[in-house]
């Protein structure tokens, strides 16, 4: 089913009236309430009162990762706090994390855009579904929870982890569908295999995985293994969280929900919009959000879009699986990585800056793993290895702490770290997508 | 007396420890003892030499993390119950070793042995009172 049939399938001229009018709302709301926003629009020369159509998102200046760390933790807000029913966070590049909150009518435009994350995967009345995103200040998991109780679906809210359990969760009650990131439900198979359980004899029909970049020549190991239709679902918390975009049962695109996310693709350096079907990054308004709404804001996810209409009927545009990152940003187990946080971990430690890399790796089967690689130096290298030991661990520790998840810390000769033109090599990724 | 012991940070890697030895040997700095500490993924090597001046400026100018370390070279008599009537001396006295190694070499019809102790001035003091031979750094160069 199409949970809102009237907006998804819309005219295009029907959607670009119902955008424009949003935006002509929105930009005058966020003008007399947010007073970055005020002075990003008077420097940029945007008086409000002039933007009358979806075509004037052209003249209004963006908004980046950066505008949300400069402005943290409230600045970038349009309402006040005691309007603010939610917060979640995300992590930032460096120091603080990156915030967002929702207010009443916020959290019901999340549960209305994952009600249609949770249909165009092929959801019905009726269905069950096994939450296995983690719950708490990271989006994943109360995203599709509210989704799942406006669609009045049962929910299975099990979170991630516990493997053994989600596996005992989904013979007893037998979900239909279920969500996590692409690696746990491979890793999940394994499992299942170890405890004598066959995979392809599962009870989840539908799987609806994101948070972490994935292939489609994993898509088809996860549908062979597990037997059932594997699809991809985009946000990110600044947006809404989980939400933005989804696959539907034809897998050729992801819908994007652009009667309140609006879309563009754009080059990075320009900033230009690019030709339809060209790669670029994705840059997303948020027209209709009262907490924090954001004015073009750059995702750094590479894409490419298209306006065709669907074989499932919705006309919403399409966005491709991402392509890559505009920044050194990568995702693991869901979280975001940035080689800053490190950095800044190591220069706490030892006062100076080592040779550092960031390993990713993903094992047949396994979850991704992290490893560090520390070029030992002079000043903190010791004969004895319990010192040794004690400096590895403290790092692993802290790095741990900022990233929130577990990574292995290696330390090795000065100089092993390859430099290309004096710069150090910050991230391998050995993930085969 | 204390003599200077090199500590080197080596990884696990095939050819790392001759790596060291041939820039030592090549350059005319001759090994008198040596052991390694090793873990999972890196090792230790701790070397006493003849020259250890020259020895971790080359160390250093080739990329090695190499530090010095001040230990004590004792001298123990070399027939059963010789190490256990030094250690004696160290358990009643609650001196910590941290590591001990003995030489490639002895000068005497003694063995000689390398040890780092956890607090190498009172280490110094109890061996004195005890008149533990000690070998002066003077008589390892002239090995």
């Amino acid at each position: 089913m199409i949970w809102k049939q009237d907006v998804e399938c819309a005219s295009r001229a029907d959607l670009q009236a119902l955008q424009s009018a949003h935006l002509k709302k929105l930009i005058p709301y966020i003008y007399s309430n947010c007073p970055v926003y005020k002075r990003k629009l008077d420097a940029a020369g945007v008086s409000p009162d002039k933007i009358k159509s979806i075509d004037d998102i052209k003249r209004l200046p963006i908004t980046t990762k950066e505008d949300m760390r400069d402005n943290y933790p409230y600045g970038l807000f349009s309402c006040p706090q005691n309007r603010i029913n939610e917060i979640h966070v995300s992590s930032g590049t460096t120091g603080n994390p990156t915030l967002v909150g929702y207010t009443k009518d916020d959290l019901k435009l999340w549960g209305d855009v994952m009600a249609r994350v949770l249909c165009c995967a092929g959801a019905e009345p009726g269905d069950t579904i096994q939450i296995a995103y983690g719950y708490g200040l990271f989006t994943g998991g109360l995203g599709f929870h509210y989704g799942a109780l406006e669609m009045g679906l049962r929910i299975l809210p099990t979170s991630s982890g516990q493997t053994a359990r989600q596996l005992k969760v989904m013979q007893d009650f037998k979900p239909r569908i279920i969500a996590c990131t692409p690696s746990y439900v491979l890793y999940m198979a394994e499992e299942a295999k170890d405890l004598g359980i066959d995979p392809t004899k599962g009870n989840w029909k539908i799987g609806i995985f994101g948070a972490e970049p994935w292939s489609e020549s994993m898509r088809r190991e996860i549908e062979s293994i597990w037997n059932m239709l594997a699809t991809d679902v985009y946000g990110l918390s600044e947006i809404i969280g989980p939400g933005v975009a989804q696959e539907c049962t034809h897998k050729d695109g992801l819908h994007i929900f652009s009667d309140v996310f609006y879309p563009e693709v754009v080059n990075p350096k320009t900033g230009e919009q690019v030709a339809e079907g060209e790669d670029g990054e994705l840059m997303i308004t948020t027209l209709t959000k009262q907490g924090i709404p954001l004015i073009r804001y750059g995702t750094r996810d590479v894409v490419s879009i298209r306006y065709d209409t669907c074989r499932c009927g919705r006309t919403s545009p399409r966005i491709s699986k991402i392509k890559g990152r505009t920044d050194d940003m990568i995702v693991v187990r869901g979280i975001n990585v940035f080689p800053s946080q490190i950095e800044h971990v190591l220069i706490g430690i030892e006062g100076t800056q080592p040779y550092y890399q960031i390993i990713v790796d993903r094992q047949a089967h396994r979850l991704d793993e992290v490893e560090v690689l520390v070029e030992v130096e002079q000043k903190f290298f010791s004969d004895e290895i319990r010192h040794l030991h004690e400096i590895r661990d403290k790092i692993k520790r802290e790095i741990e702490n900022v990233l929130s998840i577990g990574v292995k810390v290696t330390l090795v000769e000065p100089k092993t770290i390859k430099r290309s033109e004096g710069k150090a090599t910050r991230i391998v990724d050995r993930r085969t997508l | 007396m204390r003599i200077t012991q090199i500590s080197i940070f080596l990884e696990n890697r095939q050819g790392r420890l001759y790596d060291v030895c041939s820039l030592l040997g090549s350059n005319d700095v001759n090994i008198r003892a040596l052991t390694i500490a090793e873990t999972e993924s890196f090792g230790v090597l701790r070397i006493v030499v003849d020259k250890s001046d020259a020895a971790i400026r080359l160390l250093r100018e080739n990329q090695f993390v190499a530090n010095f370390t001040d230990v004590i070279a004792i001298e123990v008599p070399d027939k059963p119950g010789g190490l256990a009537s030094v250690l004696k001396v160290f358990a009643e006295n609650d001196v910590n070793i941290e590591y001990m190694y003995g030489f490639v070499e002895k000068f005497s019809d003694k063995a000689l042995l390398v040890m780092r102790f956890e607090d190498t001035d009172f280490a110094q003091q109890i061996l004195a009172k005890h008149n533990v031979h000690v070998v002066a750094e003077k008589d390892i160069q002239g090995l």
